[in-house]
């Protein structure tokens, strides 16, 4: 029988590292994600798996534990909210600069600066653009629920180490404070040493004497080959967007019109429809689980079909921009949202379709 | 004679170490780095260790250490070794691990990584190059220069009103719980060289115990910096940085 528990999203993804056969867990506390942490602690994963759990001194020292030990070739990871996501920038900019595998956890909330403590979308940009200096990019994944947000870690560290680069899931302070079902999967065991030098060749576990010694680094001196060095990652997130797509559509066969929106958002856009159809509005939902690769064709398709599309995010608008990139003009795009940490409600969705797209 | 003759195998004292590469140092001439370097690498291969060793230099003239040791090697961000370090040491305890820092990086950026990870206790070797001033970026003023020392952001002299004192950074983590060895050595006479090396030599060995960090301050100089021939930068290191910063250990294991 498949083992079914009621928990926190924050708890989720604590006990989806632990099975997913994490070697370690670096973080600082921030509301609304600490629980991520303290769960850990609980647990004891060291006394479960040998898993290492540490609270660092900040959020730098975190994801710098983090790149020490993507160095290694082990499975780590970080968890953070907003302002502690910005703290730790620099490090996964090297971590992407120095093409190495972890996952690191956003549970938003409202910003800018020390903002609320309330549930936002307002990291988008910052997630899906770069946030840290330098042409790179992160693979986000967005959960909508507490099942996903177990099911995205081990996701998102295969994805990590396929195609050695930082996958971020995206969530918020709503679905890491909820409690809903989750089905666990089975626990995976970590690899050993041997296993790790195995499948990591590039990884510094100490040089023996048949091979070249492993170093990491960012650095490229020489311009010609920093270039090859940022063309290269180019090549790799060109290969995503071709192959790591995700999304999911809701009532979109017939849809006159469309909503786009991931995570939090998504779930209310759900019940928007609902509301919409009792009252003849064809309404559809394309839900992007990757925000980076963006489902850019699957929206193009869509555009093609629908009379407008509205973009409905907990943010002033940033995913809408990538929306209005993949629609290239074909329909009207909008943008509803609501931000500072509060959740929009099904029936002001609605209302800015029907004012916004069908109306306008 | 002809002094080339002399230069002979069966003549020599020092060779050249097997675990540097055959890179050529890119250290300015007289630099204390390469010294350091020579001396790091010949402690671990008298241990046998090279297979288990992994060191991290940061940025700064240290940078690019990896280019010259032959063994596994991370780079990591402006100050943040140490919080590598940690991850490693805990990840892989069997290994041994080393940052490799100067005091731009383990003073002033670092200070919160370098103090959390000798209070916790992690056990790895801290090697903290203090010349006083920032190499790498031009001569500027450095958490270590002296009072009244002239950088190019302090044309002046440093004025302590102005900019603050010096900070003594191993003397504040050798007050800490966490660490086992502490100790200031340098690098600017041939008998200095032998006492640094038996201090990095006690730290390797040490850190198979698992008692705690070890730091060695190298107080060295910085020709180019300092804007002076290595034999001026020597012979004003010690009129000048050793009764500021004065040499010998600062906490040794209770035996």
């Amino acid at each position: 029988m498949k083992e079914l528990r009621l928990m926190k999203g924050n708890e989720a993804i604590a006990e989806a590292a632990i099975r997913a056969g994490a070697d370690g867990y670096f973080g600082y506390p921030i509301t609304p994600q600490s629980e991520v942490i303290e769960y850990l602690m609980a647990q004891k994963p060291h006394e479960r798996t040998g898993m290492v759990v540490l609270q660092a001194e900040s959020e730098v020292a975190a994801i710098n534990m983090v790149y020490g030990g993507a160095c290694c070739g082990k499975k780590v990871m970080t968890s953070s909210s907003s302002p502690g996501i910005s703290l730790k920038q620099e490090g996964i900019s090297y971590i992407a600069g120095a093409e190495l595998p972890c996952l690191v956890v956003n549970v938003v909330r409202g910003g800018p600066g020390l903002g609320t403590i309330q549930p936002a979308q307002s990291d988008y940009f910052q997630s899906t653009k770069g946030g840290g200096h330098g042409d790179y990019r992160l693979l986000v994944l967005a959960p909508a629920s507490v099942q996903e947000m177990f099911d995205f870690v081990k996701i998102g560290f295969d994805l990590a180490f396929k195609y050695r680069n930082p996958t971020m899931i995206l969530s918020d302070g709503a679905i890491g404070q909820m409690m809903e079902k989750v089905e666990l999967s089975e626990q995976i065991p970590r690899r050993t040493n041997e296993e790790v030098v195995k499948t990591c060749p590039w990884a510094t576990t100490g040089k023996t004497p048949n091979r070249e010694r492993n170093i990491i680094t960012s650095l490229d001196l020489d311009s010609a080959n920093q270039e090859k060095r940022v063309l290269r990652l180019r090549d790799k997130y060109k290969k995503m967007q071709e192959d790591e797509v995700r999304f999911e559509k809701i009532k979109c066969d017939d849809a006159e019109y469309l909503l786009v929106a991931y995570g939090s958002s998504a779930r209310i856009c759900q019940k928007t429809i609902e509301i919409a159809r009792k009252k003849g509005i064809k309404v559809g939902l394309l839900r992007p689980i990757t925000l980076f690769p963006f489902p850019s064709k699957q929206i193009n398709e869509m555009a093609k079909q629908v009379k407008g599309i509205l973009s409905v995010e907990m943010s002033l608008g940033q995913m809408v921009e990538d929306v209005k990139l993949a629609v290239c003009g074909k329909v009207k795009v909008e943008h509803f949202g609501r931000c500072g940490g509060i959740i929009p409600a099904p029936e002001e969705i609605l209302e800015a379709l029907q004012k916004q797209i069908i109306g306008g | 004679m002809a002094e080339l003759d002399i230069v002979k195998e069966e003549n020599l004292v020092y060779k050249k170490t097997k675990l540097l590469t055959k890179k050529q140092l890119s250290y300015c001439p007289g630099c204390g780095h390469g010294v350091v370097h020579r001396m790091v690498m010949e402690v671990v291969d008298e241990l046998g260790i090279q297979s288990e060793t992994i060191g991290i230099a940061p940025v700064g003239c240290s940078v690019l250490a990896y280019e010259f040791m032959d063994i596994d090697m991370q780079q990591a961000a402006h100050g943040r070794a140490p919080a590598l370090a940690t991850a490693i040491k805990r990840l892989m305890p069997e290994k041994y691990v080393f940052t490799y820092q100067g005091d731009g990086d383990l003073a002033a950026i670092g200070t919160a990584e370098t103090i959390h990870s000798c209070n916790r206790g992690e056990n790895f070797l801290i090697i903290f190059i203090n010349n006083g001033i920032y190499g790498m970026t031009g001569g500027q003023m450095a958490p270590t220069t002296l009072p009244g020392m002239k950088t190019s952001t302090s044309p002046y002299g440093r004025d302590v009103k102005l900019m603050g004192n010096p900070l003594k950074i191993t003397e504040i983590v050798a007050q800490l719980p966490g660490t086992y060895y502490v100790t200031r050595q340098s690098v600017h006479t041939p008998a200095n060289v032998r006492k640094t090396k038996k201090a990095i030599l006690k730290s390797f060995e040490y850190q198979k115990q698992q008692k705690g960090t070890c730091l060695v301050e190298i107080v060295s100089n910085c020709n180019s910096g300092w804007k002076m021939t290595p034999l001026q930068s020597n012979k004003w290191l010690e009129e000048n940085m050793l009764p500021f910063y004065p040499l010998g250990d600062l906490k040794v294991p209770k035996e």
